[in-house]
């Protein structure tokens, strides 16, 4: 039997530790729904998703009440809309987004994601029509997730997608200007964007996936950060050993659950992504972690070396505990979702070109990050363009999802409630990169041999 | 199925009791059952078997957790596959 030590170990990490599993996620495929007529379109997909998502809230809520283990969010993800979308025959694509949102209402769910196009290469009629509906679909709905997929490690950087995504996301910042500019925190632009990610705002169903599936993200910083408090001046080896044991029955518990989700709901496990999450919540913080490790405050040097031990530890200690990996896998560095990273930023010490050099060797990338109103949009489409490079150059997704918060400056502080939790607004570079993405066309994908 | 039931409290007379009585009545077997007494702090787990139940889980799961209101202690009960998955390979 279970020893009554281990038992008040595990209560004691869901209790204080703050372990939970962050999200199950049911990818749906809207192929099926494609109508020349788009109202017709729009009804097919809300039949849909109610149909399939019907239990997903409260087979979740169920697991949750017999295992004792909080299941933060259940979620829904979808083919990316340009692809649904592109038979019909209209200009307007926000009615679209309408019917996600009330797909999304009817089941209960608090985000949809897959308001998406893939234009790495380049855009097809719909996905124009896409992206130039983000601003007002983000407007006028709740809980509708967007993603870009604006580069590729196989197929470079469309530079012409980067152009407009930074247009893009000053528009969506107006648009939601009353709500602190929210809109931008529902919009990630990608580089190598992964098809079963469970997490939002990226999440979509990719083309490879099957008809449903079930994906679960879990979570646990605290319960990293917990251990790591025993390892007080012991070497990498046993702080690196540490997090993969942590991580390896953190992640036993996500397949688990997802195990349970998928035999419940009748619908195939797809993976289990490995993601160390944080949450505003104090306690529930990556960057807690790094500092625990000996920095000073997370952003100083060594930070970046002391998330690449994180990341990759936490996916080795998980790899074997879950039958299928995917998704991002990796440590999140939300800065507005983290209070360490949050309180790093006030004070000065975390700033955006640190934050880019930890996303080289994170999950992800510029992740919830707050920036004054006043940015151009060049610049914007200038750090989207960083990062997509990085993301192209060393074979891994990373994203962007950048806040240009109108009407506030280095310094104030942007609230948006909830999860997404409240981000110091910090500073850009203020030397222009008009020119360079002026440019357009497309950054050719790199080598795969000679790489040092 | 089997699930674990955790039990903290203050100490006072009639804990176990009041648990077992219930489980009784229900036709919860008691498969293990294990209790100590810190600084007046009361813990005991419980493993049992809910084969023979005739309550839904959640039911009982409420029922206990309202039992443990009345008696002023925490009374939970979680499947144990959970302890399972994190504990042993």
């Amino acid at each position: 039997m279970i020893s009554r030590s281990e038992i008040f170990e595990t209560l004691e990490m869901i209790d204080q530790q703050h372990l939970d599993i962050r999200t199950i996620t049911l990818g749906i495929s809207l192929l099926d729904c494609a109508d020349p007529n788009p109202e017709t379109a729009c009804r097919k997909i809300y039949d849909k998703i109610t149909r399939l998502a019907a239990n997903l809230v409260r087979t979740g809520e169920d697991i949750e009440e017999e295992f004792g283990i909080p299941i933060v969010n259940k979620r829904i993800s979808v083919t990316p809309l340009a692809l649904a979308a592109a038979a019909s025959e209209t200009e307007d694509y926000v009615p679209f987004a309408l019917a996600l949102d009330r797909a999304a209402a009817e089941t209960g769910v608090n985000f949809i994601g897959g308001f998406s196009a893939l234009v790495h290469k380049g855009f097809t009629a719909a996905d124009r029509k896409l992206v130039k509906a983000i601003p007002r679909a983000l407007a006028e709905t709740e809980r509708v997730c967007s993603s870009v997929n604006v580069a590729s490690t196989k197929s470079g950087i469309n530079m012409d997608a980067v152009a407009l995504m930074g247009r893009i996301i000053k528009e969506t910042a107006d648009l939601t200007a009353d709500r602190g500019s929210l809109g931008c925190a529902k919009l990630v632009a990608f580089c190598n964007a992964v098809e079963d990610n469970p997490f939002m705002a990226g999440a979509f169903h990719g083309v490879g996936e099957p008809e449903c599936v079930i994906n679960v993200g879990i979570s646990g910083p605290g319960v990293v950060h917990h251990a790591l408090l025993d390892c007080k001046g012991a070497t990498f080896d046993v702080v690196a050993e540490t997090v993969k044991r942590t991580a390896f029955r953190v992640t036993r518990m996500g397949q688990l659950v997802a195990r349970e989700a998928s035999s419940r709901l009748g619908v195939p496990f797809g993976v289990v992504d490995l993601s160390l999450a944080p949450t505003p919540a104090i306690g529930d913080s990556v960057a807690d972690i790094l500092e625990e490790m000996g920095l000073e405050r997370v952003g100083t040097h060594g930070t970046t070396a002391a998330l690449a031990l994180l990341n990759d530890a936490v996916k080795k200690g998980g790899l074997m505990a879950a039958s299928h990996c995917g998704g991002l896998s990796g440590a999140f560095i939300p800065v507005s979702e983290d209070a360490g990273m949050i309180a790093s930023a006030e004070a000065g010490t975390l700033c955006l070109d640190k934050l880019e050099a930890m996303t080289c060797v994170c999950s992800v990338g510029l992740d919830m990050i707050a920036l004054p109103g006043d940015t151009p949009a060049e610049t914007l489409s200038a750090i989207l363009a960083d990062e997509a490079a990085i993301g192209m150059v060393n074979n891994k997704t990373t994203a962007a999802r950048l806040i240009p918060a109108v009407g506030k400056t280095v310094g104030d502080r942007v609230d948006f409630g909830g999860l997404l939790g409240s981000a110091p607004v910090i500073g850009v570079h203020p030397e222009s990169s008009a020119v360079f993405v002026a440019r357009g066309g497309r950054i050719p994908a790199p080598l795969q041999s000679l790489r040092n | 199925m089997r699930a674990i039931v955790t039990v903290i409290g203050k100490d006072r007379v009639g804990i176990i009791a009041g648990v077992c009585t219930r489980f009784a009545e229900w036709q919860v077997n008691i498969l293990d059952i294990s209790q100590t007494v810190m600084q007046g702090n009361f813990t005991m787990t419980m493993l049992v078997d809910l084969e023979k139940c005739e309550l839904p889980f959640q039911e009982v799961s409420e029922q206990l957790r309202l039992r443990g209101e009345e008696m002023q202690l925490s009374i939970r009960m979680q499947r144990e596959d959970i302890f399972e998955a994190m504990h042993r390979v």
